[in-house]
């Protein structure tokens, strides 16, 4: 399953967000970190503010915080926000539906994408938070331990 | 095994089940899944209760003399070429008592099981629709385990 840019972005500004709830964060800083154009980011961001996920901050550098609720938010409910992949079956474009193979070949690619789907409906923006953490702790002590 | 006091909860503690639980254990199921399978509750408890193994855990989460929830788990060893683990198979807290850490503290109860007793990897299955429960599993930090569970029809 290969997710659209937009939908990359938001997930990658949900999680910026999240991650940091008192601070204002710009579109620009987003776009430099992840490689986006600030325009791009910018129309994701007015669909996270339409669906009440993220709040502009008035002031000097105007920029955006985190207003959704991270133990409930899960990454499906960010990706649905800019593609319906709860319908999708795996089957629909790639494979020609009208042969044996394709078919075959389609329900295979179903599969995945149902393994795929329930894993987005099932993590949280807290869990992924908790993820990142982990990761990051984990990288600290394998540097650590290289450098002994 | 462990004791805690939240904001929501009164005094509560996580401890082996006791036959005279049952009775809670078996609304709480029935409550969660609609059913309720008096007969197969009996007999799980004959094989996990009690605290009869360190292999077996049959764990209750207790508030005020009230049951707000059960685990039940088992270390199997070189199942699926797996090297000894825990593995649960059941967790359900009561419906009103959800959201205060239950199901967290009787999850580090049964790994604090599973860890006395040697292994360092706990597992579960679930139904992939069954979001709510996934969810927690994931909170807790549990990943995608190196299986693909398989099925067919036997016609």
């Amino acid at each position: 399953m290969k997710l659209q840019k937009s939908t990359s972005l938001a997930l990658y500004s949900v999680l910026e967000f999240a991650a940091n709830p008192g601070r204002q964060l710009s579109a620009a800083e987003i776009a430099e970190k992840y490689g986006a154009s600030t325009h791009h980011l910018a129309k994701v961001l007015r669909e996270l503010g339409r669906a009440g996920l993220v709040e502009s901050a008035r002031g000097v550098g105007g920029g955006y915080r985190f207003s959704g609720n991270a133990k409930r938010l899960t990454l499906m409910d960010v990706i649905e926000l800019f593609e319906d992949i709860s319908t999708r079956t795996g089957e629909s474009d790639e494979f020609d539906e009208s042969s044996e193979v394709g078919r075959a070949l389609g329900a295979v690619m179903a599969e995945i994408d149902e393994i795929a789907k329930a894993t987005f409906r099932s993590i949280t923006v807290d869990t992924m938070l908790k993820l990142i953490e982990r990761q990051r702790r984990a990288l600290a002590l394998a540097s650590t331990v290289a450098a002994a | 095994m462990n004791e805690a006091r939240s904001e929501d909860t009164p005094e509560w503690r996580v401890r082996p089940a006791e036959a005279a639980d049952l009775g809670e254990v078996i609304a709480i199921d029935a409550e969660v899944t609609g059913l309720e399978k008096t007969d197969y509750w009996y007999e799980l408890f004959h094989r996990y209760g009690g605290g009869r193994t360190r292999q077996r855990l049959f764990l209750v989460a207790e508030s005020g003399k009230v049951i707000q929830g059960f685990i039940i788990g088992e270390i199997r060893d070189w199942e699926f070429g797996s090297a000894p683990c825990g593995w649960v198979f059941g967790l359900s807290v009561r419906t009103d008592a959800r959201l205060a850490g239950v199901g967290a503290r009787m999850l580090e109860a049964i790994c604090e099981g599973f860890r006395h007793a040697g292994v360092h990897k706990v597992r579960t299955l679930l139904a992939r629709d069954n979001s709510l429960v996934l969810s927690f599993f994931r909170s807790q930090g549990m990943m995608a385990a190196p299986f693909i569970p398989l099925e067919k029809d036997l016609d």
